[in-house]
């Protein structure tokens, strides 16, 4: 039975799946069935067989885990001696790892902000036009396809080859500059430009995000708003800047923050492009490069820490949020 | 909550307008914004903007593609953009090559990833899906102390780093002795859905009207009963919006697969980042491997588009 824990091949993986969610079904209906038994039955019971397996996996998998991690942020790298603060002073002092902040600074606030603005002109442009349908799904279709994939796609724009007579360039954008007479750049190696280039991939990425939510938002303004500012003279941009932009501020926030969130946490893009070299390297990449590479726990568990702390802010927005939302129903 | 957009009424612009002159009644909503956005494109710096966005967000997967199909020699030598003069004198060379070396080729064998991502998906996206859709059953309609705590707490850990849970966890798997088998994977991943799936399938669980759940409730129904015959059959939208997010977030990811799975089960992600570090010349193979990667997803996302869109609107808009 080795092949419950190392199938072999095609035929033994495929009913290892199958033998992993059957055995899921048969746990969970166990548990249904008996709760279901007994007539009367206190409401716990029932509420801890319905949300008691989730609660407690999540318990397991994130919280402890989640406190695990920040114990190991205040020992060494192996875990076995107290450094207090140490991991912390490195992350924020030493050189490199200072750049490594700044970078990861630098993506926090250029993706959100580009992804926002491109996705919502675009929204507005392509709204209600003929084409409507067909022009979101281009910019939509990057959603689908994994950050790798996307660096892939990106680094053979970028493809770089030696400006020597007989050699022509086979990435686009290298070509692009040829025509117009240019050198030709290495993108992905020229400091500090090269991390602009990468932003561009998750830009590209996040954009079609950014104008569903929006373009959502800009069909729910309510149709006598519009008919009054028409009637009030405004057009066009003054629409846009007057209308359009304050109806949608809480669409606009929320596609802000949760671009910046998945931002803050990306290391794909990175690691596929440049495998953080070249002074490009962010908090999530090096939290990996730490934890499995340079096997320093500590160090690790403190970026980790570093990148919770940055998003508690935004929890704490979501969670007073929803509270309101909830005492609105 | 908006509805998604209704493409039918846009693309129907002129029909509509032709019936509403022909004999002049009340306008509908859609109507009226029909006709309001008629001549909204007029300006040619506004299509000509639209155009541009359009065409850079296309291109770089269109030379991907077709260098894919392109003879490994071509792709070495030129741009994909050399061949398009090829295309009118039909001397443009296609082959399939690529995608036969990237699959089966002895130092990249993308086959037997593509197995494993889909070993892993499938059980990772029925588990938190099933998970999910019975806690939220009980934090919508079961009466229980600490409800609103828990619920809360689910809320805020939706966008709580990965990072901090992965050490933790792979020396629990490692002091177990299973790690980098498909059980951890499948296991963290349901794990990390877990929150936003409670989430989202909470709020839709919450439009539905009381007074079903009730109705069933006086009819003498278990929550089992309400659950299966009464809850799952209206939430079949929500289960599919967020049973394409997940099984999208499992496909793609790489940081989950690069940490728990061994070499032999390494989904076709962490290949193919693999393969762009140690043979990042190898077009050929890169780009063909890139495309097998996106098929899938490719084809689930665009059949499915719809009740994505409701999802992503349902997972931002209302939190």
């Amino acid at each position: 039975m080795t092949w419950l824990i190392e199938p072999d091949n095609t035929a033994e993986k495929l009913m290892l799946m199958v033998v992993g969610v059957l055995l899921f079904a048969v746990i969970m209906g166990a548990l249904l069935f008996l709760v279901d038994r007994p007539k009367r039955i206190p409401a716990w019971v029932v509420a801890l067989a319905f949300a008691g397996p989730a609660v407690l996996l999540i318990a397991y998998g994130l919280i402890r885990p989640g406190i695990i991690t920040i114990k190991n942020s205040f020992f060494d790298r192996r875990g076995n001696e107290f450094v207090a603060l140490d991991n912390y002073v490195t992350a924020f002092t030493t050189p490199q790892f200072q750049q490594v902040l700044i970078i990861t600074a630098v993506w926090v606030i250029l993706v959100p902000a580009a992804s926002t603005m491109i996705g919502l002109i675009y929204a507005v442009l392509v709204d209600r036009t003929r084409y409507e349908r067909l022009a979101k799904s281009l910019v939509f279709v990057p959603l689908a396809i994994s950050m790798v994939g996307a660096s892939i796609i990106w680094k053979f724009v970028y493809e770089f080859r030696p400006d020597q007579p007989g050699v022509r360039q086979t990435g686009l954008l290298n070509q692009v500059l040829v025509w117009l007479g240019l050198q030709p750049q290495q993108f992905l190696i020229n400091q500090p430009w090269n991390t602009g280039f990468l932003i561009v991939v998750m830009v590209w990425i996040q954009t079609g995000f950014a104008m569903t939510v929006l373009s959502a938002a800009i069909k729910a303004i309510p149709d006598d708003i519009i008919e009054a500012a028409r009637l009030d003279g405004l057009h066009g941009a003054g629409m846009f800047r007057y209308i359009t932009v304050p109806s949608i501020r809480p669409a606009l926030v929320v596609v802000l923050t949760t671009i910046a969130i998945g931002t803050l946490k990306v290391f794909d893009v990175v690691r596929t492009m440049t495998g953080g070299q070249f002074g490009t390297d962010v908090v999530a990449n090096e939290f990996y490069t730490q934890a499995f590479r340079q096997n320093n726990q500590g160090l690790a568990s403190a970026l980790a820490v570093v990148l919770f702390i940055l998003v508690v802010p935004i929890i704490a927005y979501n969670v007073r949020q929803m509270r309101k939302t909830e005492e609105i129903r | 909550m908006t509805s998604t957009p209704t493409p039918g009424g846009v693309v129907a612009t002129t029909p509509v307008e032709d019936r509403a002159a022909a004999q002049p009644r009340k306008l509908t909503r859609l109507e009226k914004r029909a006709i309001a956005a008629k001549g909204k494109l007029s300006s040619p710096w506004a299509s000509f903007t639209a155009i541009i966005i359009a065409v850079l967000w296309t291109i770089p997967s269109v030379g991907l593609l077709v260098t894919s199909f392109r003879p490994e020699i071509d792709i070495r030598r030129s741009g994909w953009w050399t061949l398009i003069p090829g295309l009118f004198n039909g001397e443009a060379e296609f082959t399939a090559d690529n995608y036969d070396q990237a699959l089966y080729g002895s130092g990249t064998n993308l086959s037997s990833a593509f197995v494993n991502t889909f070993a892993i998906t499938i059980p990772a996206v029925v588990m938190p899906i099933t998970l999910a859709l019975f806690a939220a059953y009980a934090f919508a309609w079961i009466e229980f102390r600490g409800r609103n705590v828990l619920f809360v707490s689910m809320f805020a850990l939706q966008i709580v780093p990965l990072q901090v849970a992965l050490i933790p966890l792979l020396s629990d798997y490692v002091r177990a002795g299973v790690a980098g088998s498909f059980w951890t994977v499948w296991l963290s991943h349901t794990i990390f859905g877990l929150p936003l799936a409670i989430f989202l399938l909470h709020n839709f669980m919450k439009d539905i009207p009381p007074s079903l759940v009730e109705a069933a409730r006086v009819d003498g129904a278990g929550h089992v009963k309400i659950f299966f015959q009464v809850l799952l059959p209206l939430l079949v939208p929500a289960i599919a919006a967020f049973g394409i997010f997940q099984f999208l977030w499992v496909w793609n990811d790489l940081l989950v697969g690069l940490t728990f799975t061994g070499p032999a089960y390494r989904p076709i992600t962490v290949a193919i980042a693999e393969m762009a570090g140690s043979r990042g010349g190898d077009w050929h193979v890169l780009t063909a491997g890139a495309f097998i990667s996106f098929a899938v997803p490719l084809v689930v996302f665009i059949a499915l588009q719809r009740y994505f869109v409701r999802g992503l609107l349902a997972g931002s808009v209302k939190g």
